[in-house]
Parts: C-alpha cells; sequence; structure tokens
C-alpha cells in the first residue's frame, strides 16, 4: 500500500450511471434507474480496494463505468492523472490495456469454441503482437503464471473445473500487463476449497506484477481478508468507506453494522450469543429511492431528519468517510 | 435446542448408493451413506458440490428423473416405513404431507402461472382433504406464520410480484402446509443476500421453536450451519467423512477435509491472516465409486493405506464419528 501523498492511481468524482426505463411501442423514456449516484473515492496504487455491498446496489455497474464499459452519465473518472471519462476511439483503445477485468462465472465469459490459446493469445494479437512463435511463448508463460499447465493451449474451456477455468480468466486479464483489474465477484461461483486458491493467487500476482485491484464482492469475510480498504454500497451510494480493520472493527454506518451483523461465523459458541441486527423488508427499488437517506426506510436509527435531507459523504476520522446524520 | 439420546427416532437412512448414467459414462454420485434423524432435530449436511449432499436427499424420496438416476441400494425408514420401496401413488401422500422440501431457487420452485395462494391451498387439498375455504383460511394463518405482511391479500398474487425472500418464505409456508414430520432444506439461503438470510434463519429458528419438527439442512456456507444445527455430517465424493455434534466438529474437526475447510475460510472477527490457508487439487471425479478413501489425492497427511482401502466411519469420541485412517489420538498413520 502506498503512502497517502501518493496521487492515487484512479479517482472517480462524483460517478454516475443511470439506466433509462423504456416502453411501449414507441420506446419512450418512463423512468431511470439509478444504478450508481454519485460515487467519490480513489484508489491507490498497488492497494486493494473493496465494494461490498448486496445485490442490485450498484457495485458491478460501478466497476463496469470505471473501466469504461459503460459511458458515465456525470461525473469524472481519473486515471494516472488523465481524465478517461470521455475518451473515444484510438485515444480509449489505447487506455483499454492498461486497465482489464476478472469476471464472476468463468462458464460464461470464456467462449465454448475457442481454445485456451485462442482466448487469452486474442487481446495479445488485437494488441499488435509480435508474430506467431512469441505470441505461444507469451501464452504459454501467463499460464504458468496462474498454476496451469503450458501445455493446455489446444484444449476448451469445458475440459476444466471451475477454478481452473477461473485460472484461464486472470491469465487472459493479465495479457496485456495492466496496472489495474477489476474483480467483479471472482470466487462467487467456485467452491469453498477453491476459492482460497484463486483469492492466492490474486494476493501472488499483485505482489508480484504491482497491481492494483477494484474488488467486487458480496462475501464480507473474504473482502476482510483480500481489502486494504474497503467501500460498502447501498442503493447506487457509498454510504462507508475506512480501512478494512477499522471498518470491521468499528463500523460507524448503521448499514455497515447491520451487513457485517448478518453474516454468519464458523464458530458454533460464539453464534450462540451473537447479537444480530436484523433489518425489516427488502432494498428499495433504484427506480424510485427513498427521498433524504437512502437507508432510511430500513435503518433501525432514523429519524425524521433522514428522510428529509440527505447525508454528506464526510470524513469523520482521518480516512474514514461516512454519508450519516448521526455517525458520531 | 439439543437432542436428548432417548428422543425418538424420525428417520432412519441405510446404505444410499445413487448414480446417474450420462452419455460419458457413469457418475457415482452417493456411494453408500447412512444416517438417522431423531425428532426435533436440526442435522446441517455440510459438502461442495458434487459431494452428493443434494442427490443423497432426492434420493429418499425419488425425486430424481429416473433414468438417468439410479438408486442402486438402500433404505429410508421413515417412521418405519421404507420409502424407497413405495410405488409412486403412496409415495406422493409421503412427499407434502409427511417431508416437507424447501430447494435453493425458489423463482423456478414456484410455478410463475399460478398464484401463490393455490400452491399453498393444493397440498392442504390433495393431502388434508380441506375444502376451499378452510384451506384459504390456513393460507393465511400459513403465510403469516413465515412474516409476510398483508397475508390475506397476497393469495392472488403470483410469485412474481414477490422479493426473493418473500418468495423463499412462500417456499417455507408450502412446505409447512401439512405440518410435515421432517422438512428437507436444500441451500434455501444461498441464493439470497446476507441480510434478507439473516430474516430466513432468524425465521427457521423461530419455526424450530413452535412446531418442533425434525430438519435436514443442506448447504455448502460452514457459518449458517455454525449458528443452526444440532449435528453436523460432512461428505465428500458421495460418503460421509465425518459427523458430530455442532460444537465438537467445529471445535475438534478430525477428519483432514473438514479441518481443511475451516482453515480456508477467511474469519469476519479475530487476526488477519496474511495467506489463506488452501486445499490443493480439485474435487474427485466419480466415474468410477470410490474404492480407497476420496480425499487422499489432496489430503496432505495420505499414506500408502489410504490409497488401496476405503476407510468406514468409526466412532472416536461420543457421538463423533470419522472416516479416517490416520490415528484419531496422534494424528499418525494408522497401520493396517
Amino acid at each position: 500500500m502506498s503512502t497517502d501523498s501518493a496521487p492515487p492511481l484512479l479517482a472517480v468524482e462524483k460517478l454516475t450511471k443511470h439506466f433509462p426505463i423504456m416502453q411501449g411501442v414507441f420506446r419512450r423514456q418512463v423512468g431511470t434507474v439509478k444504478a450508481v449516484d454519485g460515487l467519490d473515492f480513489e484508489i491507490r496504487e498497488r492497494e486493494t480496494l473493496g465494494l461490498v455491498g448486496e445485490s442490485g446496489c450498484g457495485k458491478s455497474t460501478a466497476g463496469r463505468v470505471i473501466l469504461r464499459l459503460y459511458a458515465a452519465t456525470a461525473g469524472r473518472i481519473v486515471f494516472r492523472g488523465t481524465d478517461i471519462t470521455a475518451l473515444e476511439g484510438e485515444a480509449l483503445r489505447r487506455m483499454r490495456p492498461r486497465m482489464q477485468m476478472i469476471f464472476q462465472d468463468p462458464q460464461d465469459s470464456l467462449n465454448p469454441r475457442m481454445t485456451v490459446g485462442t482466448i487469452i493469445g486474442e487481446p495479445l494479437l488485437e494488441h499488435g503482437a509480435e508474430g506467431k512463435r512469441a505470441l505461444q511463448a507469451r501464452v504459454e508463460e501467463l499460464l504458468e503464471s496462474v498454476g496451469l499447465d503450458p501445455g493446455f493451449t489446444n484444449r476448451y474451456p469445458h475440459e476444466f473445473s471451475g477454478g481452473q477455468r477461473q485460472r484461464i480468466g486472470v491469465a487472459r486479464a493479465l495479457a496485456l500487463n495492466p496496472e489495474f483489474i477489476v474483480c467483479d465477484e471472482p470466487i462467487a461461483a467456485l467452491d469453498v476449497s477453491i476459492q482460497a486458491q484463486v483469492v492466492n493467487l490474486l494476493e501472488d500476482l499483485q505482489e508480484r506484477l504491482g497491481l492494483t485491484y477494484l474488488f467486487i464482492s458480496h462475501d464480507l469475510s473474504m473482502i476482510r481478508h483480500i481489502a486494504d480498504r474497503v467501500a460498502v454500497m447501498y442503493l447506487g451510494k457509498i454510504v462507508e468507506l475506512a480501512t478494512s480493520d477499522v471498518l470491521y472493527r468499528e463500523p460507524l454506518h448503521p448499514y455497515t453494522r447491520a451487513l457485517l451483523s448478518a453474516v454468519p461465523i464458523h464458530d458454533p459458541e460464539l453464534e450462540s450469543h451473537r447479537e444480530r441486527i436484523i433489518l425489516s423488508g427488502d432494498v428499495p427499488s433504484p427506480a424510485d429511492p427513498p427521498s433524504g437517506c437512502r437507508f432510511s426506510t430500513r435503518c433501525p436509527m432514523a429519524a425524521p431528519e433522514c428522510r428529509e435531507r440527505e447525508p454528506e459523504w464526510r470524513e469523520l476520522r482521518p480516512g474514514h468517510r461516512v454519508a450519516c446524520h448521526f455517525a458520531e | 435446542m439439543a437432542a436428548v439420546s432417548d428422543a425418538r427416532r424420525v428417520l432412519e437412512v441405510r446404505d444410499i448408493r445413487t448414480r446417474f448414467h450420462t452419455q460419458d459414462g457413469v457418475v457415482h454420485a452417493v456411494n453408500g451413506i447412512s444416517f438417522d434423524l431423531d425428532e426435533g432435530e436440526l442435522l446441517g449436511v455440510v459438502g461442495e458440490s458434487g459431494s452428493g449432499k443434494s442427490v443423497t436427499m432426492m434420493s429418499l424420496l425419488k425425486l430424481l428423473p429416473m433414468p438417468p438416476a439410479e438408486i442402486v441400494s438402500g433404505r429410508a425408514l421413515l417412521e418405519g416405513e421404507n420409502l424407497i420401496a413405495l410405488d409412486v401413488e403412496r409415495l406422493r401422500r409421503v412427499r407434502g404431507a409427511h417431508v416437507g422440501f424447501i430447494f435453493q431457487d425458489p423463482m423456478t420452485s414456484l410455478n410463475p402461472v399460478l398464484t401463490v395462494g393455490y400452491q399453498i391451498t393444493e397440498p392442504l387439498r390433495v393431502h388434508l382433504g380441506m375444502n376451499r375455504a378452510a384451506a384459504r383460511r390456513r393460507a393465511v394463518e400459513l403465510l403469516e406464520l413465515v412474516g409476510i405482511p398483508m397475508a390475506a391479500s397476497r393469495l392472488n398474487d403470483f410469485p412474481h410480484q414477490f422479493s426473493g425472500g418473500m418468495r423463499q418464505r412462500v417456499m417455507i409456508a408450502i412446505a409447512l402446509a401439512c405440518e410435515p414430520r421432517v422438512l428437507i432444506a436444500d441451500e434455501p439461503t444461498t441464493a439470497l443476500d446476507v441480510t434478507i438470510q439473516a430474516q430466513i434463519l432468524d425465521l427457521v429458528k423461530r419455526l424450530r421453536r413452535e412446531l418442533g419438527m425434525a430438519i435436514i439442512w443442506i448447504t455448502h456456507d460452514l457459518g449458517v450451519v455454525a449458528g443452526l444445527a444440532d449435528r453436523v455430517m460432512v461428505m465428500y465424493g458421495g460418503l460421509v467423512v465425518e459427523r458430530a455434534r455442532v460444537n465438537e466438529l467445529y471445535a475438534r474437526p478430525r477428519h483432514p477435509y473438514t479441518r481443511g475447510l475451516l482453515r480456508t475460510l477467511p474469519r469476519l472477527d479475530g487476526t488477519r491472516s496474511e495467506r489463506l490457508e488452501s486445499i490443493a487439487g480439485q474435487p474427485p471425479n466419480l466415474a468410477q465409486a470410490p474404492a480407497a478413501c476420496p480425499f487422499a489425492p489432496r489430503c496432505g497427511h495420505a499414506f500408502e493405506r489410504c490409497w488401496k482401502e476405503n476407510p468406514l466411519l468409526e466412532a472416536v469420541a461420543e457421538g463423533h464419528e470419522v472416516a479416517c485412517w490416520l490415528d484419531p489420538e496422534t494424528g499418525a498413520a494408522r497401520a493396517a
């Protein structure tokens, strides 16, 4: 983890992504899904920022907007001092190799008709690789770096297990020597005994190649392990951000507290007398978020003020930011 | 809620073996599973995908498509009656009336074109012979029991009008409709978010207190089972590798697989480890029924005997059984 004074690798300001809801024969817009609604944070070089939240909170959309897979509705994305929010054409294409993505389900994100060699080699060809032999050598090197047999280049994805397929996805993401990788639920589809293998691989690669990760997950225990700092999202907003140690020891936002208390711990002694904050109801629709604080409809400590005024995103302690009127 | 040793036995399962005949050959999914379930007890069944935990429970009620599935052997005595030997007609009475089933994904197990009210009243009318009005009254009670607000007005809604957590509550209401002796829950919270999972676990604990039925809870999540089960059974390669009371299992896991699993999990509390321990290798290929220990290829302690003979479950402490050739006291290799 680099020091605070160094310029961040990536910074987002007021990042927003709204999806129109279309209806009828003329596809008229009848509403807006506010999937990501004003995010402010930065990611430092060589760190892992964890982004957690429940399904529909906008964490995956945020990852995709940052990589310019979706166009932002508003706000800025600054990568190494360059505003990339509006880059287009050749300039954007030249940017792409530096930022890559690892997807959740290696079953869906690898083309079943392509061999492993073609899958990993494709980005190399696309971005001007250097002849057939060099390409083959690079593919084998990549396979080796993710712990697979370099002789596997002519095999197809279905010949591999889930964990091995995820390693292929990692090798593809590494092909172009990226600096920054968005890992979107990379272990959610894997068995418990395989998850640790993939997480250890990602940590080794980070160490060796100096990578920076945005690690998106709903698994709070794994995020605690892998992330240096953690951002908690709820309905399109970040509600709390702090270092991993501080966030899990002293969560300030009532949503973070409820979320942490809901995670089962594999210790029957502890579970038998653990206090649980059970939130009532479901997450409201991002097409029609509550006024004021978005968590106010489920918050155990909501006051009238919370329904009227949106809480400010403020730094309560150094490095610990929270959006709640009553975080003190 | 502890199951006392002289509690009445509800279910007695012996030597279930199930295989699938697929295009690529035979898959030996379940290779001799035996267990007992007492009245009011919650048995956690833990295992990874392909360990045979779901197939075992589906075999009991013949819920598998046959072919490709084939139940090769075994019996399952529900209060003395062998379910495996029952004819289709009788089995249909048992399913729903005596054994309730909750599946992982309520969206695919509820019928999307029938109202929720219809789906809850159907078992009441079929199995309990209730008339329409009585069944509807009972359906409202059931929906209230599982915590669905404004239950009466929601009977005419379709499944898609409910959220994921609410749909799972509906599934639970249907499974409980005929007050079954045994409830089998197959990864019922896996598809849900943690805050919704907490709501459902809270509900299940309350229902257990109020209704006192026996529950089999299938999951891959060792955390969920820790807070819920009386006893836990760990499965690997279609076999039970370890079984113990919940506190004993987590405090003194004996099988290298169980130990490995507990060690690979990062924790929400305590110190943060620098590096996760991992279990090397892949889950077993079940093209052959395991003739040796199925975990041997991934086990750090495997010795000669592990590659030749499959260990049977043996008691190592009061109510604690392990299938492993390592000496339970010293952890060293045991001679043949």
